[in-house]
């Protein structure tokens, strides 16, 4: 009771909104403790009941890694860019493209999986698939150790770009995943196709990134419009500051980082609108 | 005093067509129809008829015209029938949904028991869920660490604090849901319902701490059917139905208004469409009906003659389990008993699973069973640890005559909800 006297109650008007909603980013501020707590519960609860636990975060890519080495490596032969041997080229782009599918994975259902907590209680909803994201970042940071293995193994040096570039990558594919994310939950909430297109569009969308080739195989003339896909300036990102290989920050990344935050500004504006229905209809 | 919470001429209007078209997806023949339908339904959509153009949408109003204001440190009783808009009320109030017309302003934080436990992650130990419960809840971890003994304390689950609650019983896992959600410390409490579940014991427990809840000087809406809580609890009351504010009065006097109000004066209680809540599917109640021992449905019963109580309801797919029987209590709120149609083990054998139908529960109250007065009715149909239906604690209110009773030759009041006709000897012993 002591610490009710200290401050001065706000008071907070409640009535129809109108128009586009204000972000009111203040409010997720307030809540950053839930995301937090979230955050943790996602990971805690994730590989529960699982006889490997987080093994699984380094399986998935590996094997994929595997598949893809013996499949295009191996028998489509198709070439890596620098002499970089194809496992490690391929791993370096499975690794965010893994952040990402499963960022999308996991959010898109962020808000549908918790109906309790958004139909009974009060809380800035964008909490729900900003933590969804972010846990993925614990199973990145364990498959990354493979990494650095690979690295080790193949001789490979990483410039001193690494430094700097590597986290404005990362950061750039957490953007990147929010944006849609935020789209497909809102949607998911009212119409629940999302669950059904997603694999198909995960996969799909995994074609028209380079992480099995390289995007140099793309004819000149397409390039602009390949790179209109996001997640093909954070594979060569990667590849840029890991391996050394592509041109590095170019037109084609710019264009890459404006899609993206055209589709985070985009999906915030949608999901405060979408908001206020989400107890009613989900 | 200041003005905690003010509310001015709110109202939230749902569709009920787009819920009851949800609804019907309980069979599986729907499905293949409406996914044969999908084509009409695009089409339809594109030219702009809005992707539910198929079904005619009704808007209803859950909550219409409710002004009024609350003083800081007042503890106000929410009473009404099952879809008189309480819910929706403490819905807008604490923010989970925004209202159609109207505006509210409410001075401090709001702390909602809307549901306890949300949140809850079977796979997380007692612990960690109190810590997860609290920042749903709006709590900042320091303040959960040092409420944190004060909560495991008050849940009584002790020395399983570290153990997944999935391995918890319902009644620890309650008890430490709520334990949480009282922890709070918010300008305004919003408690819904939370009491109907748990032992007595643990009843006592949270009304004692909502008692002191109130004692501390903060503003608490309390929504329930319990009248004796809201009476203990609370000094002001108001009464909403369909959705409408009918009445604010001190508690008493509101709670005497409701109870004696409405549909109950006939003797007969018919549910309509929209009094029936999607969430009761596949059960549904029809009617209930007092019947005299000629069979003919009467407001007043006399003491002297048995009473039958006629309960008619729908079962849209079979229901195992189910037991449906009705609570009696006098209209100060206290209960007289509470019984099921399947109470009888042998009853239960042959009807706890029931086919999709029609029936009718029929209980026979015998002669010189209730004292002079007006009884309320409620009704309950539930599969015991599974599922409520349906339930309404006040669905029906009925008069009892007394003409003929015991003891009627003195005029006087007796103490007490029942009249029995005992066997008295009295034996001159010198």
């Amino acid at each position: 009771m002591t610490e009710l006297t200290k401050h001065e109650p706000t008071t907070i008007y409640i009535k129809p909104s109108t128009g586009l909603a204000a972000l009111n980013l203040r409010d997720l501020w307030l809540y950053r403790e839930l995301v937090y707590f979230m955050i943790w519960r996602e990971i805690k609860v994730r590989y529960k009941q699982t006889m490997l636990g987080a093994a699984w975060a380094i399986i998935q890519p590996v094997l994929t890694m595997i598949v893809f080495t013996f499949i295009f490596g191996r028998v489509a032969k198709l070439p890596t860019d620098g002499n970089i041997p194809y496992p490690i080229f391929s791993y370096t782009a499975l690794l965010p493209w893994g952040l990402f599918s499963a960022a999308l994975n996991q959010a898109s259902r962020s808000l549908t999986s918790n109906q309790n907590m958004v139909s009974k209680i009060y809380f800035p909803r964008l909490v729900l698939p900003l933590a969804s994201v972010l846990s993925g970042l614990v199973d990145f940071v364990i498959a990354f150790v493979i990494l650095i293995g690979l690295l080790i193994y193949y001789r490979v040096m990483p410039s001193i770009n690494v430094l700097w570039a590597l986290p404005l990558f990362l950061l750039l594919t957490i953007i990147t995943a929010l944006g849609v994310a935020l789209w497909l939950s809102a949607i998911n909430v009212k119409y629940r196709d999302v669950n059904y297109a997603l694999p198909f569009m995960t996969q799909f969308w995994q074609f028209i990134t380079p992480i099995a080739y390289s995007s140099t195989l793309i004819p000149a003339k397409w390039q602009i419009i390949y790179m209109l896909n996001p997640m093909a300036g954070v594979v060569n990102g990667f590849r840029w500051a890991l391996l050394g290989i592509g041109n590095g920050p170019d037109a084609g990344l710019w264009l890459s980082v404006g899609i993206s935050l055209l589709v985070l500004v985009s999906g915030l504006y949608y999901f405060r609108n979408m908001e206020k229905t989400f107890a009613d209809t989900i | 005093m200041t003005t905690a919470i003010s509310v001015k001429n709110l109202g939230k209007q749902y569709k009920i067509g787009a819920a009851q078209q949800k609804f019907q997806y309980n069979m599986f023949r729907d499905v293949i129809v409406d996914t044969l339908m999908t084509p009409v339904r695009i089409f339809r959509a594109l030219r702009g008829q809005g992707i539910r153009g198929a079904t005619h949408t009704s808007m209803i109003w859950a909550l219409k015209d409710i002004s009024f204001d609350l003083e800081e440190g007042k503890v106000l009783g929410i009473v009404g029938r099952n879809g008189a808009g309480k819910s929706t009320l403490l819905k807008i109030l604490s923010r989970v949904t925004e209202p159609t017309v109207g505006t509210v302003s409410v001075r401090g934080r709001v702390g909602s028991l809307l549901e306890v436990g949300t949140g809850f992650h079977p796979e997380l130990t007692g612990r960690e869920n109190i810590y997860m419960n609290g920042a749903i809840l709006g709590m900042k971890s320091a303040e959960i660490d040092r409420k944190f003994d004060e909560i495991v304390d008050f849940s009584e689950v002790g020395q399983f604090i570290d153990t997944p609650v999935k391995r918890y019983s319902s009644g620890m896992y309650l008890r430490l849901a709520f334990a949480v959600a009282a922890h709070l410390e918010p300008e305004i409490l919003v408690v819904d319902e939370v009491l109907a579940v748990g032992d007595a014991e643990f009843q006592r427990k949270c009304l004692g701490k909502m008692g002191d809840v109130a004692q501390q000087g903060r503003t608490v809406l309390f929504v329930s059917h319990n009248m004796s809580a809201i009476l203990r609890l609370t000094q002001e009351a108001i009464v909403l139905k369909k959705g409408q504010l009918i009445k604010r009065a001190p508690t008493a006097e509101a709670v005497d208004y409701y109870l004696s109000s409405g549909q109950a004066e006939s003797g007969e209680r018919i549910w309509s469409m929209e009094d029936v809540p999607v969430t009761s599917a596949p059960f549904k109640p029809v009617a209930i009906r007092i019947k005299d021992r000629g069979g003919k449905v009467v407001d007043t019963v006399r003491s002297t003659e048995p009473v039958t109580v006629e309960w008619e309801y729908q079962l849209d797919a079979p229901i195992t389990g189910l037991r449906v029987g009705m609570y009696l209590s006098s209209m100060r709120g206290e209960y007289i008993f509470t019984s099921f149609d399947t109470d009888d083990a042998a009853q239960f054998e042959q009807f706890g699973a029931r086919k999709a139908g029609r029936y009718i529960s029929r209980c026979h109250i015998p002669a010189d069973f209730f004292n002079e007065g007006r009884y309320s009715l409620g009704v309950n149909a539930s599969s015991f640890a599974v599922r409520r239906y349906f339930m309404d604690e006040n669905a029906l209110s009925f008069n009892v005559d007394i003409s003929g009773a015991p003891g009627t030759q003195w005029p006087e009041v007796r103490q007490g909800p029942v009249r029995p006709r005992l066997d008295w000897k009295i034996e001159k012993v010198d």
